[in-house]
């Protein structure tokens, strides 16, 4: 659906990368085009007028959030990407509130963003990192979590959507039990927030991160959404202007409120104001219809791929628009640039989750992520190239 | 080159690469070769020995290109003297950055003449070469 609104769709391509990034419709383009273009300005302390329109359209960004995600305005703090979001999750919160020997629950599934910035603080602080188990179907449920958890687990940590399998984790239970045993919980909101409604107050989330580039917002940008009360506990990773309200010689210095205190610099602005059109323009159409499209797109390729005998398919059953598979006996970087001589884009490898190997036995794979604006025809010639995959080495080699 | 003939040397080398399993043996020196730039992970082990090259092996998971040109490259290496591997990976390398290059020294490689047209692949090919110059530089 609403295909006409993006330009690259114009040209002869099937885009299955969207767990990467996502194309851009015009309408985010042509907003930051107008900044350029028209209102090239900073933020912050403007007398003219159109440094004025800018600042309204950059703090409007906030209440957009607010609206999508469920939250209060001050609760939204503009970051470069979810990666940033994690990282001032683990240095500016956690290090400040969690002692040696405390817990931290993750799991083998998770992007290197949630789990490199965790290792660094245990070897900084000595947390533990506890992996929960996930089943057969490399799924996760509460009751593996609540196995995991001690009198000393502080902090739960996991992607709602996972990027490789995409298998969906209830957030909403697992939220809801963190907050009943006083455990805070983190959601990496990454490949969720731009394809589901996600609900940071219902789901009893505290801290949820996610990035502007995959849900047709520019790159660059990110929001991380926290509960008040732990924002104005957290300290800021970065320090310099716009995120105080003074500095002495004797070395006090006071900061701004959250959440411009942790923002210091100047922002992507164009990209933020782009961010806030992508987030209105996903709203207009429905994050509800967005999730029962993806899905009945996803069992319709299910459905095409049933008689395609060499194909391994990892994740038949997750409720998500990921679909991950090899094709028997061929490495899956041959795959997808096999794929690509038919103009169709994938991606191949361990997808940043270089631990989930453990868990699959399996190192790398052919990633489909689709997106709203994909449609049953990208998925049929998807089909007709791997039926067509015998002669893999003919095309590839 | 035949196309087809090209084509069958590197499915060859791929589907049954030469030395394929790395062996306990502490006299070999050792290099991982997990490619930064694509999914590849291989790990290489190396017999020098009076400065000639005795035995290489190798191990793990990687595409057609650099699979197979490993297999090539090893059957190509074994038996040199340490400066006659510097110049065959030096004409390599210019082959795959499609500068010039001395076709008698490339040997069987030449089936990589044409891979620097296609960008994506061309750390594939260079996969066993920078492999053997990291176990190389050890030497010194």
């Amino acid at each position: 659906m609403n295909r006409e609104d993006f330009p690259m769709l114009k040209d002869d391509f099937v885009y299955f990368d969207n767990a990467a990034t996502t194309l851009k419709p015009k309408k985010v383009i042509d907003v930051m085009n107008q900044y350029y273009l028209k209102h090239t300005s900073n933020i912050h302390r403007g007398d003219y007028d159109f440094a004025i329109q800018t600042n309204k359209l950059y703090d409007h960004v906030r209440d957009i959030i607010s609206k999508f995600v469920n939250c209060e305005s001050s609760e939204v703090v503009y970051t470069s990407g979810a990666t940033m979001s994690m990282n001032m999750v683990v240095f500016g919160y956690m290090k400040n509130h969690l002692k040696k020997d405390d817990e931290i629950i993750i799991s083998k599934a998770e992007h290197a963003s949630n789990i490199l910035p965790w290792m660094k603080l245990s070897e900084e602080i000595g947390v533990i990192l506890k992996y929960v188990p996930l089943n057969e179907n490399y799924e996760l449920t509460l009751d593996s979590i609540k196995s995991c958890v001690t009198s000393k687990t502080k902090v739960i940590s996991l992607a709602h959507v996972t990027n490789v399998l995409g298998d969906v984790r209830d957030i909403q239970a697992i939220g809801k039990f963190a907050r009943t045993n006083n455990i805070l919980f983190h959601v990496d909101g990454a490949q969720s927030v731009p394809h589901m409604p996600v609900d940071f107050k219902k789901s009893y989330i505290d801290f949820l991160s996610f990035s502007g580039h995959k849900m047709c917002g520019p790159t660059g940008v990110g929001v991380l959404v926290g509960r008040y009360d732990l924002l104005k506990e957290m300290e800021p990773v970065f320090y310099g202007g716009g995120m105080n309200s003074s500095f002495e010689e004797d070395l006090t210095y006071e900061l701004k409120d959250v959440p411009v205190k942790f923002e210091a610099g100047t922002p992507p602005i164009a990209e933020v104001i782009g961010l806030g059109e992508a987030i209105n323009y996903l709203m207009e159409i429905g994050m509800d219809k967005i999730h029962e499209y993806e899905i009945k797109l996803k069992k319709y390729l299910l459905s095409k791929l049933k008689d395609i005998p060499n194909l391994i398919i990892y994740n038949k059953n997750m409720n998500s628009g990921i679909l991950a598979f090899n094709i028997d006996g061929v490495f899956a970087q041959d795959a997808s640039i096999y794929l690509n001589h038919y103009n169709i884009c994938v991606r191949a490898g361990n997808h940043c989750a270089k631990m989930l190997k453990d868990e699959m036995n399996i190192k790398n794979t052919v990633r489909v992520s689709m997106y709203f604006y994909n449609n049953y025809e990208d998925v049929d010639r998807l089909v007709e190239a791997l039926k067509n995959s015998k002669d893999i080495f003919n095309v590839v080699l | 080159m035949d196309n087809n003939i090209r084509r069958e040397i590197i499915l060859d080398n791929y589907q049954e690469p030469v030395n394929k399993g790395l062996i306990e043996d502490d006299s070999y020196l050792k290099a991982n070769m997990n490619s930064e730039s694509c999914i590849d992970n291989l790990d290489f082990m190396i017999k020098i020995e009076n400065n000639i090259i005795k035995d290489i092996r190798f191990d793990g998971e990687a595409c057609a290109i650099s699979t197979s040109a490993t297999s090539i490259m090893i059957q190509k290496l074994i038996g040199k003297t340490v400066d006659e591997v510097k110049n065959i990976l030096e004409n390599y390398k210019n082959m795959i950055h499609e500068k010039s290059y001395d076709k008698e020294i490339i040997g069987e490689l030449i089936v990589y003449d044409e891979i620097g047209k296609q960008p994506n692949r061309i750390n594939c090919a260079l996969l066993p070469a920078t492999a053997v110059e990291k176990v190389l530089e050890k030497l010194n």
